[in-house]
């Protein structure tokens, strides 16, 4: 496929998912299925960490197994700033706020530190060792979570209410769906335009051949480690959104077997598209909302499928569709 | 001085243990380079194959023998059914094929069995403990499982250094290809591996589930923890595998013991005790991520 079709064809796609998810609420509402707004908000919320985790598996090639951390940990910041704020009293002398654009900047601020820090060290390492060493400091934020007794440790911690934003109300189901719909687009046209840049060519660069990158010049680590903090910003966004969506956060939300559903969702869409990761997370939400309605031993259906799309799926349901000719 | 004792008896134990799950997850990744995350299904097999062998016949024979049958079964299996067409896919397709596998594996396993947890008494000739030092009584069905353990370590040694079976891993671990071209056929070499491993796992059941909670899940709280021992060991190599184990064995044990009270010289009881817990279940992990800075690929790794 030549690279102007793939761009049409990226583009009649992106249109068609617009316009979708932009009428998903006014049909629920005409068809009398209020319970579809509340699925459909979780795709975007998925989607956008899903995005986030493609940039760097789907461009980098580096596979991180822990990315649960930092959507945990954006959840966090909001669940205990909110618990200061209402009743919990003052944390290190500050009664917190419900400003959401204090508090998600806050949020997103911590995930890009946490993210330098395991990036600097988690990339010393490649392949397996790689894919580990993200697993082993996900499990170590895990644990952390699980003795906080402070913040319901192990049972999880409820926000009172959602953070305000200026003008509109995100108490409003729609209002919060419309919301989580915009920062999707935004976020994925800014990975979008990071993975067109000469940032973006050079971390595609470096999947492709490392040794000769660095013979033209390039330090591979700068441009890794930035990659790495920009997924994990994404990533924290969403845990930010969901918290809020679901007004209660847990160590669940940092357990591995999230960080796998995350990369299962981004391979099932198709690795290095963008777009397919939101397709992916389409698809494997809604199957697992059908099947769940279906037995309660859904994972039985669910492991198998899993399963099915690592060895069939080379390239996603999508990838043949948006992917560009990059021969692998 | 006693506790310190105990202590390091009850890491060397859980060290053993690790080392069954280790040793074969290593071989498998050495020489196939595939991710098996369903290993820690086929302990969870092995455990609640004992268990129910046991409940159903009374004899602690039956239900190891079940054990390592049920398990090595499962292994070949899976891999016949599944990892034999991901050897040369991307880790990543690895990690999500097994992770599918976990997944039905658990469910199969609570629609069979049901959700409640079995029980596994340990059997008469393991009950009781002996006086090792004055003051210091030790159940002897630890002692019986260090001794295991140091069998199979040795076990392993011999079969890997001096069978032809042995000679063939290595050198399937060092060139593929170039095993294949001497007219070996390297598929029934891999099957059998992933059997073997699968029998490791299954001994490692037997010896958990008197132990420790016999329950879904099990397998992959496990499987994350033999992760870190192979990685710190350095992934393909046996000697790793069982040096990784011994420290982590080793760490957590000392951790549980010592690591609350030292905290509580340094920080505010109540600081020290939530913090305690948690430091306790992340220090093997903090030791990983310490040991990979220091050497990328591990202690001990099998290729230079």
């Amino acid at each position: 496929m030549t690279r102007t079709r793939t761009r049409t064809v990226r583009l009649t796609a992106a249109l068609v998912g617009l316009v979708v998810f932009s009428a998903i609420p006014f049909i629920a509402a005409a068809a009398g299925y209020a319970t579809v707004v509340d699925v459909a908000t979780r795709i975007l919320i998925y989607a956008i960490a899903a995005v986030s985790l493609d940039l760097i598996i789907g461009y980098g090639a580096m596979v991180s197994f822990g990315h649960a951390m930092f959507f945990s940990l954006g959840g966090y910041t909001v669940a205990i700033i909110a618990h200061h704020t209402f009743g919990g009293g003052p944390m290190w002398g500050w009664s917190g706020t419900n400003a959401a654009l204090v508090v998600w900047p806050l949020a997103l601020l911590a995930c890009a530190l946490l993210a330098v820090v395991v990036g600097a060290l988690a990339l010393r390492t490649r392949g397996v060792q790689f894919i580990m060493i993200t697993l082993a400091f996900a499990q170590m934020i895990f644990f952390v979570l699980v003795s906080l007794q402070a913040y319901g440790g192990d049972d999880g911690l409820l926000i009172d209410r959602r953070n305000e934003l200026p003008l509109i109300d995100l108490g409003q189901p729609r209002t919060f769906y419309f919301l989580c719909f915009g920062l999707l687009v935004l976020w994925t046209l800014v990975c979008t335009s990071v993975v067109n840049s000469r940032f973006g060519l050079v971390l595609q660069a470096l999947r492709q051949s490392e040794r000769r990158t660095i013979n033209l010049g390039i330090r591979p680590l700068p441009f890794r480690l930035m990659a790495f903090v920009v997924s994990a910003v994404g990533t924290g966004l969403a845990g930010v959104l969901w918290a809020n969506y679901a007004r209660f956060v847990s160590p669940d939300m940092a357990a591995w077997t999230k960080s796998g559903e995350f990369m299962a969702i981004v391979i099932l869409g198709g690795l290095g598209t963008l777009l397919g990761p939101i397709v992916g997370t389409a698809v494997y939400l809604a199957l697992e909302q059908v099947l769940t309605s279906w037995t309660e031993h859904w994972m039985i259906v669910m492991g198998p499928i899993l399963t099915m799309i690592a060895l069939f799926g080379r390239k996603g349901m999508t990838g043949r569709l948006f992917g560009q000719n990059n021969n692998d | 001085m006693l506790l310190l004792v105990e202590q390091l008896l009850n890491g060397l134990q859980y060290g053993a243990m690790l080392f069954m799950l280790a040793s074969g997850l290593t071989l498998i990744f050495g020489i196939m380079g595939v991710i098996n995350l369903t290993h820690g299904a086929f302990y969870m097999i092995g455990a609640y194959s004992a268990a129910f062998a046991v409940l159903g016949t009374g004899s602690f024979l039956v239900g190891a023998l079940s054990a390592l049958v049920g398990a090595g079964l499962y292994a070949v299996l899976v891999e016949l059914a599944v990892i034999q067409w991901l050897y040369r896919r991307d880790h990543l397709y690895q990690v999500l094929a097994t992770l599918g596998l976990i997944l039905f594996t658990n469910e199969a396993v609570s629609i069979l069995f049901g959700r409640k947890p079995p029980l596994m008494d340990i059997p008469p000739f393991l009950r009781g403990s002996v006086g090792l030092l004055p003051g210091l009584d030790y159940p002897v069905i630890r002692l019986a499982f260090i001794a295991i353990g140091a069998l199979v370590a040795i076990g392993l040694w011999g079969l890997v250094n001096h069978t032809r079976l042995g000679m063939l891993i290595r050198a399937g671990a060092d060139d593929r290809e170039m095993v294949d071209a001497l007219g070996v056929d390297i598929r029934r070499l891999y099957t059998l591996v992933f059997g073997l491993g699968g029998v490791l796992c299954g001994l490692a059941g037997v010896m958990a589930a008197p132990l420790l909670a016999i329950e879904i899940g099990m397998g992959e709280r496990v499987l994350i923890t033999t992760f870190v021992v192979i990685v710190i060991g350095g992934v393909g190599s046996i000697r790793g595998a069982l040096v990784g184990a011994l420290l982590v064995g080793m760490v957590d044990s000392l951790g549980r013991a010592y690591l609350p009270q030292a905290l509580q010289l340094l920080l505010p009881a109540s600081v020290a005790d939530t913090l305690g817990a948690g430091l306790v279940s992340a220090s093997i992990y903090v030791l990983m991520a310490l040991v990979l800075l220091v050497r990328p690929l591990g202690l001990l790794p099998a290729r230079a």
